[in-house]
């Protein structure tokens, strides 16, 4: 059976890409810090020697609309091009090809669901930066193959965060079970609190800094009931309107597993957003 | 009230270049021509397959022509397709970096929890 080598979760934050590659005046004076907590969490990934990326975002309106919207939806195809012409224009992000692990796709399909997930699936699926930053931050070769998952956190009616949750433990669940000899990584991202085209957006930091302090703790320490006990679909509204991203940290967490504490922690506070990352060895720590 | 014409509305115009242009430099032509000729198109049907029942209320189309993203939230349109095209429109514009984001920030102060509805 295969093997997961290493669960990680971490926000995506578009603006990395930028700001680690820009240098002189262009350079915003918080890049080098970032830049040494990125290298120490892409390490985090090294070490666990991956051959194939599970990985979990959204896209932000970029191929899926409202006229056709999955809730779940698995990628399967060969290849997967990657960002789109108004990330480039916003946050100069380079487009991107990555290859795709149909075996793993369609068995993570045929087994979500047979477990009473009714998961959604894309032929041709064009990932935008909740996939490619993480790779960006990660594993910028961008070498190794990837099963894509999105989630909808963006456009009500949204599944309930208990529901992410279920589909991370049956993601790990799955994985575990696929009759392979790969080792898998499984990589999430989603959001802390964060406000997107409201009165309480790019501010000196996050805007809701307590909400992040605790849900850093609850990611840390795998506390799935403190977490499930206080977030709803409508808490989420008040760290900030974009704040149901934090759902998607919620399936890592199920990933994860209950209780289980992260091997690697480590957050920045930027303006407008915080951001955090973290990594589970399920196998111990690599040597 | 359409909250999901508003939201297909910012949606195809920000993933056009030439689009979003016209609508920063001639608001009121790009928003009649899109209502007349794009607001029905679905998007992955051909033109003969167009729906037949989707226009604008006034007070959309006037915030729209109006480049009036507050107006927008209040109406329900989906506040991450509005700041991204009103970014790609205005941070040109900017003296200094983010300048266009907090500004368009500190023009919703008024608004209190809970927002808008968005759900469409």
């Amino acid at each position: 059976m295969a093997s997961i080598v290493a669960v990680i979760a971490s926000t995506h934050h578009p603006f990395y890409y930028r700001a680690s590659t820009s240098t002189g005046e262009d350079r915003p004076p918080f890049a080098d810090e970032w830049v040494r907590k990125i290298t120490a969490f892409r390490e985090t990934l090294t070490r666990a020697n991956p051959d194939v990326l599970v990985m979990v975002g959204s896209d932000h309106f970029h191929q899926l609309w409202l006229d056709n919207m999955p809730q779940f939806l698995v990628g399967k195809a060969p290849f997967y091009d990657a960002n789109w012409y108004n990330e480039e224009r916003e946050f100069g992000l380079p487009k991107m090809l990555l290859k795709g692990q149909e075996d793993l796709s369609a068995h993570i399909l045929r087994a979500g669901l047979d477990s009473g997930f009714d998961l959604a699936f894309s032929n041709e699926l064009r990932i935008d930066h909740s996939v490619t930053c993480p790779i960006i931050t990660l594993r910028p070769e961008a070498d190794l193959p990837i099963v894509p998952i999105y989630t909808n956190i963006f456009a009500p009616p949204l599944p309930q965060p208990s529901r992410f949750v279920q589909l991370g433990e049956a993601i790990r669940r799955i994985v575990e079970e696929w009759p392979s000899h790969l080792r898998v990584a499984i990589i999430g991202t989603g959001h802390l609190s964060l406000e997107l085209g409201g009165p309480r957006q790019f501010g000196p930091h996050g805007p809701d800094p307590e909400f992040d302090r605790r849900a850093v703790e609850w990611i840390a320490s795998g506390d799935l009931d403190s977490c499930l006990r206080e977030v709803s679909l409508d808490s989420l509204h008040a760290p900030g309107n974009a704040t149901h991203g934090f759902m998607d940290f919620m399936l890592m967490m199920g990933v994860a597993g209950a209780g289980a504490k992260a091997d690697h922690v480590d957050t920045l506070d930027l303006f407008h957003t915080m951001e955090a990352y973290f990594t589970w060895y399920p196998n111990g720590v690599p040597a | 009230m359409s909250k999901y014409l508003l939201n297909k509305f910012l949606y195809t115009v920000d993933r056009d270049p030439e689009l979003v242009e016209r609508y920063r430099a001639e608001p009121h032509e790009l928003v009649t021509w899109w209502e007349a000729d794009r607001a029905n198109a679905v998007l992955n049907c051909i033109t003969d397959e167009a729906s037949t029942w989707l226009r604008f209320t006034d007070e959309e189309r006037a915030a729209l022509i109006d480049h009036d993203h507050c107006k927008l939230f209040e109406l329900g349109a989906h506040p991450f397709l509005t700041l991204t095209l009103f970014i790609a429109m205005f941070e040109r514009d900017n003296a200094e970096p983010l300048e266009y984001q907090k500004a368009y920030g500190a023009r919703m102060a008024h608004f209190a929890m809970p927002y808008p509805d968005i759900a469409t």
